[in-house]
């Protein structure tokens, strides 16, 4: 449920680090609690992000979420498939679903690895 | 006591069911010394004929439209209501109804609502339209909120021939938000677009502009709707809906956000209100706009039907990151509007509209002939226009009234560099013989109530 | 859809309404105005004759449910009976047909009929002054947050814009505070369900606005301690805001100024009965304390002695301005004046007490077969939860649905937040015992079938016209006007 290779906040967003840049999803969990995802508004391209700050929202019909940077960085490509397609954020949170792409500055501190994130939800419920 | 059933026995029982002894033990968690130690000072219960003539006494007070003529608008418009508008919202399934949480027992209210967001985003040119707003005042406000939380920016110019009342609230709205607000002058009856280069920067969220303007004139809307966008900011326009069946739409002329009264649409004066506020914008910002929203989906057997949709926009969700604390339309108002519409269809509200102008172009040229009268403005106007006077406005104003009419707005209220200066308004409500009576009492030819 | 859209039904040609003739000389539209002024496309509205309109609408009405129809026990919403007189005052010619800018001496009934009309708010508020401006309750809301940052700032004291929220608290009241430029900042409940005095101490500061409270709170519970936390937030400078969403409950037994409330707004569509009108228009008058009188919107109605009139006051230097174009919704105002003639002073203190009665005998009997999260005795509305059951339980939605198919509205679900499941039920003063009893025996057999056949519930509602409705699919792919094809 919570991939090794990723790390994880505890606003529940997922990131991947490859080469110094960062792809940025929310993680199962974040996707089963806000229920049917019905729209996601994602940061222009070009825009520079400190950590933590918030780049963007996804709503499900009863529910509205902000996504905070795990690092801060800039937007160099966005998931505009989720525009479109919203439901990509419940099918495949890991994969297809996934909201933005980041050259990394530098990462947020704090950032958990699966297990201790697996702990941290389990701790939450 | 009325409205209330229960028989001493059944009140009884039910004191028995619940464990307490006496309705006041009901009452016990209120601290004593929080309680009303005496009956409320109010009248002491009136029967329902009495409450009626008490009230029948009240409104005799008051002098209406079916006793004297009106030829005043400046926001507030006599139109002529087919009588089935009346009929059909007496229907009490509509109007004892609530907000529609419950779409499978409220398809009535939400198709209406459904219809009447159709209606508007055709008369306005716009892509989206919300369920309505309070008013056109709260309307335009909550739209240049709407604009700054669009583009980031914190200042928003308005026409100074916004409607008056419609700038005080706007102000109000926006005060607290530490929103600046720049007013733009005025020239020949229009909202002065040579001096605007200069006002209109980047920081600008938007441009209101209302057409047909406070005045009456229409503003060419396209030009402003240039110079914003220039600047990346969004054009807002606040226009009369009536209108829109012989007006280009706003949307046509490159607004953002149209916004404005409904109340023309065939509500009646009502002293200012209930009225109808509409919203409606392109089709980009739809989640930004404010207020409920209808929308068409399935049943769980693929049957269409409509719910209140796109709820996350608004505070019962986002609570205090909501774009507004709406949490209700006039609902029975845009009912009113959308019956108003489909009676007369487009070929009626565009007679309606051609005869507004047909009959106020009439009393300008009349009125213009006048000694003492003179015009003004050239720019083109759709209902209400100005007439300049040598006489005050007081002393017509007050020789129409003696004789049964209600004359033109003295703009010196609002405006005290404009001095004798008169705001007329006629719709199609008023007939030739009508306005030529306005003309004759102004000129002091008759006392009124007389035939050329 | 049960009724063919009004646009699908429309033939090119037909009409509902004709007008006079004009009747003046005809002069050109192209001299008048400009081409590029005019209206090209003809924008695409029904056609169709009068008694198709009429049928069209009387169709969708019957697709509605109302007060009229049935038991509506919607918490927090006070559908109580809206009486027919309401209607007919609010027709009469003199109050509907007046213009908002009429010379004073010709609406002198609409002025006396204000006046009075806040006066009395006033009386059962136990304020000093009330302005009749706000459209609505959130608005009055809005209207209630900027007197108070108005009064705070004439003080010298700009900076308190903290607004202390309750958690059990409606939605409206964040988002109100977020609209006044206020932050929030939330109070947590105590295991009774009320304001959480310590967690109140601690926040309270010299950058407190206010706080906002419903009382009796959105449990349907009164604030025993409301004199204390008054207390509390008046020491530390701060002002008390009175969410009346509520105020059905208390009307001649306890009055929120009495309480220590600085500023109230009312329904008047709930607690007045001028109806909900299918979401408007409503009305939410704002009552304040003296020392706030001068901030009120402008303009105020005033009594000129010498003159023996009424008049509209816009010389108010103080006042936060406008809070919309003029004067309020009017129209409602004559129906919540004239209900409150009915009823009198004694009338509307029985109409509580019986608000009371009811609520307390239909929790009695729904504890049977529902849980009750907060114990004992409730005000005008209280909250219950669906039992358990082998399946692990059943969702309030599921309740919710199946009620419809038994010709009641539900209850307001899922809220108050802290409360998982609930079910918020406000029967109110007008119902008789039959409905209750008869609504109670229905909610029992909601949950025997929650035991015995689930599957029912989950698929409800049966019996209406359209059953349940995708609002995912209404969200992801928003369909919100119809387009020609």
């Amino acid at each position: 449920m919570y991939p090794e290779r990723l790390k994880y906040t505890e606003e529940h967003e997922w990131l991947l680090v490859k080469e110094g840049r960062g792809i940025v999803g929310i993680t199962d969990y974040a996707q089963n609690s806000l229920g049917d995802v019905v729209f996601v508004d994602l940061p222009e391209v070009g825009k520079k992000l400190k950590a933590n700050e918030s780049l963007g929202v996804v709503e499900s019909v009863k529910a509205v979420s902000d996504i905070y940077a795990p690092c801060a960085g800039i937007v160099k490509r966005v998931n505009e498939n989720l525009f479109a397609a919203p439901e990509l954020l419940n099918d495949d949170p890991y994969g297809e679903g996934w909201l933005v792409e980041i050259e990394i500055g530098e990462l947020a501190e704090a950032l958990l690895t699966a297990s201790e994130y697996e702990k941290f939800v389990a701790e939450e419920e | 006591m009325p409205f209330l059933p229960h028989t001493r026995a059944e009140e009884e029982t039910m004191l028995k069911t619940i464990g307490v002894s006496s309705v006041d033990e009901l009452f016990g968690d209120i601290p004593r010394e929080l309680c009303l130690d005496r009956p409320l000072q109010l009248p002491l219960g009136l029967s329902e004929k009495e409450a009626w003539e008490e009230v029948e006494r009240l409104a005799q007070k008051n002098k209406h439209t079916g006793q004297y003529l009106c030829f005043r608008g400046a926001g507030a418009y006599e139109h002529y209501q087919p009588k089935a508008v009346k009929h059909l919202l007496a229907r009490s399934e509509f109007y004892t109804a609530y907000t529609p949480y419950q779409p499978e027992i409220s398809q009535g209210t939400l198709q209406a609502i459904f219809e009447y967001q159709t209606s508007i985003c055709e008369l306005t040119g716009m892509g989206v339209a919300n369920a309505s707003h309070y008013d056109g005042a709260t309307a335009l406000a909550e739209a240049a909120l709407m604009a700054v939380e669009a583009t980031g920016r914190s200042k928003i110019a308005v026409s100074s021939l916004v409607h008056p009342e419609y700038r005080e609230t706007l102000k109000t709205y926006l005060f607290r938000r530490g929103v600046e607000i720049i007013e733009l002058p005025y020239q020949e009856g229009l909202t002065a677009v040579d001096e605007l280069a200069g006002v209109l920067t980047n920081d600008v969220a938007a441009v209101i502009i209302q057409s047909p303007n406070f005045w009456g004139s229409i503003e060419d809307l396209a030009q402003f709707a240039e110079l914003i966008h220039q600047q990346g900011g969004l054009l807002i326009a606040c226009c009369d809906p009536l209108a829109l069946g012989v007006l280009a739409s706003p949307g046509e002329l490159g607004a953002d956000i149209a916004v404005g009264e409904g109340q023309s649409l065939g509500l009646p004066l009502s002293f200012g209100g209930p009225y109808l506020g509409f919203m409606a914008c392109q089709e980009k910002y739809v989640r930004r706009l404010p207020g409920r929203i209808v929308g068409k989906t399935v049943d769980r057997l693929g049957r269409e039907g409509f719910v209140l949709t796109l709820q996350a926009r608004e505070q019962h969700i986002r609570r205090e990151k909501a774009g507004s604390n709406i949490c209700s339309n006039q609902s029975l108002c845009a009912l009113a509007a959308a019956i108003y519409l489909a009676l007369l269809g487009p070929q009626g509200l565009e007679e309606v509209g051609r005869q507004c102008w047909q009959k106020s172009h009439y009393a300008k040229e009349l009125l213009a002939e006048l000694p003492g009268v003179s015009l003004p403005f050239a720019a083109p106007f759709f209902q209400e226009f100005v007439v300049q006077t040598a006489e005050a406005p007081a002393l017509i104003n007050q020789r129409l009234w003696e004789a049964g009419i209600l004359g033109g707005l003295d703009l010196g209220r609002y405006y005290p560099e404009l001095e004798n200066y008169l705001l007329l308004c006629v719709t199609e409500m008023r007939t030739k013989e009508e306005i030529e009576q306005l003309v004759e009492v102004w000129g002091g030819v008759s006392g009124g109530k007389t035939h050329f | 859809m049960v009724e063919k859209l009004i646009f699908e039904k429309s033939v090119s040609g037909r009409r509902g309404h004709y007008l006079p003739p004009l009747d003046v000389p005809a002069c050109s539209v192209q001299e008048a105005i400009p081409a590029k002024l005019r209206r090209k496309k003809t924008p695409v509205l029904p056609q169709l004759t009068e008694v198709e309109v009429v049928r069209h609408y009387t169709r969708l009405s019957s697709l509605n449910y109302g007060v009229d129809t049935g038991f509506y026990p919607l918490g927090s919403c006070t559908m109580k009976y809206n009486p027919k007189i309401n209607e007919d005052v609010a027709n009469l010619a003199g109050f509907s047909q007046i213009h908002p800018d009429q010379p004073a001496e010709s609406v002198q009934g609409a002025l006396e009929l204000m006046v009075k009309l806040q006066q009395y708010l006033a009386e059962i508020a136990g304020m000093d002054a009330f302005t009749l401006q706000p459209a609505a309750g959130a608005h009055g809301e809005l209207t209630g947050l900027l007197l108070i940052r108005a009064y705070h700032a004439a003080q010298g004291e700009q900076q308190r814009d903290k607004v202390l929220i309750p958690d059990s608290a409606h939605g409206t009241n964040p988002a109100t505070a977020s609209l006044a430029g206020c932050q929030i900042i939330q109070i947590p409940s105590n295991g009774q369900g009320e304001v959480d005095l310590v967690a109140l101490k601690r926040v309270v500061g010299k950058d407190t606005a206010a706080l906002m409270l419903t009382n009796p709170n959105t449990l349907g519970l009164f604030e025993t301690q409301i004199a204390e936390i008054a207390a509390i937030v008046h020491e530390a400078g701060g002002l008390l805001y009175y969410d009346g969403a509520n105020m059905n409950a208390i009307m001649g037994y306890a009055r929120p100024g009495d309480m220590g409330f600085d500023v109230v707004h009312f329904n008047l569509h709930k607690t007045f009965s001028t109806p909900h009108g299918g979401g408007g228009p409503g009305s939410g008058p704002v009552g304040v304390k003296r020392k706030l009188e001068p901030f009120l919107p402008k303009p105020v109605i005033i009594y000129d002695r010498q003159k023996q009139r009424y008049r509209f006051d816009g010389e108010r230097p103080q006042s936060i301005g406008r809070v919309k174009a003029f004067y309020g919704n009017f129209g409602v105002l004559v129906k919540a004046f004239t209900y409150i003639l009915m009823l009198g002073g004694k009338g509307l203190k029985e109409a509580s007490e019986k608000a009371v009665l009811n609520a307390n005998y239909l929790l009695k009997l729904l504890s049977q077969d529902y849980e009750q999260p907060f114990a004992g005795l409730c005000k005008h509305e209280f909250i219950v939860t669906p039992p358990k059951t082998k399946e692990g339980g059943i969702r309030t939605l599921d309740v919710a649905k199946r009620l419809l198919d038994y010709g009641f509205h539900p209850p307001t679900v899922y809220f108050p937040l802290i409360v998982a499941e609930a079910l918020m039920i406000e029967p109110t003063e007008t119902e008789n015992k039959s409905t209750l009893d008869a609504f109670a025996a229905v909610m029992a057999r909601i949950a025997q079938e929650a035991e015995e056949n689930p599957e029912i519930l989950h698929q409800a509602p049966h019996q209406t016209p359209l059953s349940r409705l995708d609002e995912t699919q209404a969200a992801r792919r928003p369909v919100l006007r119809w387009k020609a094809d």
